[in-house]
């Protein structure tokens, strides 16, 4: 499944062990996709020797500060932005500045 | 020289003793040669966070630059004769009056080693990579940079295939400062955005 710069996300809430790039204060959380950076050999098969093929989509995914974190203290817009591989996320609802 | 290399061994730590026999063994069964391994440490030593003070300065001072440094930084790194060679995207991040832009890799110590050389260790602590998502303004006012309340604090955590670099705004009163002056303002603590650039 593929998105557009805008589209709300959220971030599967996998619990798939292993050498994964989407660290755990993400799992489940919703966001906006702020851009999309290219294709890239899946990191979670290269670690162990794979190919990593076919390639995956990597996404810029925007969270704000405040739905990551109940207690956050800080500006309402601060925001965090982090890479996420396609098949890490499905199409969410709030989530968005 | 015996008795050097006799004090290098009882004052090695554990890891350094560890990576050493690695080494050895690798060596040993040919995976690596003396020559590549010296070829290795060639390349790290070769980058530094000078570099980045480099990239920034000349953006600071020619705006074309700029320009190519937010929207190609491999590019702008090569036309300042650096080797940002390496796999990853290499990205750069601007600093604006409403903006402040803030690096870290919480899953490990992802970092541009390909333009600045190593991390600092605190970088790769969990204390830094567990708090900069967290409470980043907190971690900031730790460096000795409290940025306004009204600034947006944006934090990159670098996940994947990006490796990130701070643009930092250039401090007022450098108006009469050369290209090479300007690059000693820049940090390394500001490309990574817990600080900023002082006069």
């Amino acid at each position: 499944m593929t998105f557009e710069p805008g589209d709300r996300v959220r971030v599967l809430p996998s619990a798939k062990p292993g050498h994964v790039r989407t660290p755990g204060y993400l799992k489940g959380k919703s966001g906006w996709i702020e851009a999309v950076i290219g294709e890239f050999p899946n990191p979670e098969e290269l670690a162990y020797g794979h190919s990593g093929l076919p390639e995956r989509l990597l996404y810029k995914v925007g969270f704000l500060q405040s739905d990551l974190w109940d207690d956050y203290e800080g500006n309402a817009e601060d925001h965090l932005y982090a890479d996420v591989y396609e098949h890490w996320l499905e199409p969410g609802e709030g989530g968005t500045r | 020289m015996s008795g050097h290399h006799q004090h290098e061994e009882t004052t090695m730590s554990p890891y350094a003793a560890r990576i050493r026999a690695i080494e050895a063994l690798l060596l040993e069964k040919g995976v690596l040669t003396e020559p590549e391994v010296q070829d290795s440490i060639a390349y790290m030593e070769a980058r530094s966070p000078a570099n980045g003070a480099r990239l920034v300065a000349r953006a600071w001072v020619d705006e074309g630059f700029e320009e190519l440094l937010l929207s190609d930084a491999k590019a702008a790194a090569r036309q300042l004769g650096m080797e940002p060679e390496h796999p990853a995207e290499f990205v750069v991040v601007k600093n604006t009056p409403g903006v402040h832009n803030l690096i870290v890799c919480t899953l490990c110590s992802c970092y541009p080693r390909a333009v600045l050389g190593r991390p600092p260790d605190w970088y790769k602590s969990f204390e830094y990579r567990s708090r900069a998502v967290r409470e980043p303004r907190t971690v900031m006012r730790e460096f000795g940079f409290e940025p306004p309340e009204n600034v947006e604090v944006v934090v990159h955590d670098s996940t994947a295939d990006v490796r990130y670099m701070v643009l930092p705004m250039r401090p007022a009163g450098t108006e009469d400062l050369a290209e090479n002056e300007l690059a000693e303002l820049v940090t390394r603590d500001s490309l990574v955005g817990v600080n900023v650039p002082r006069l």
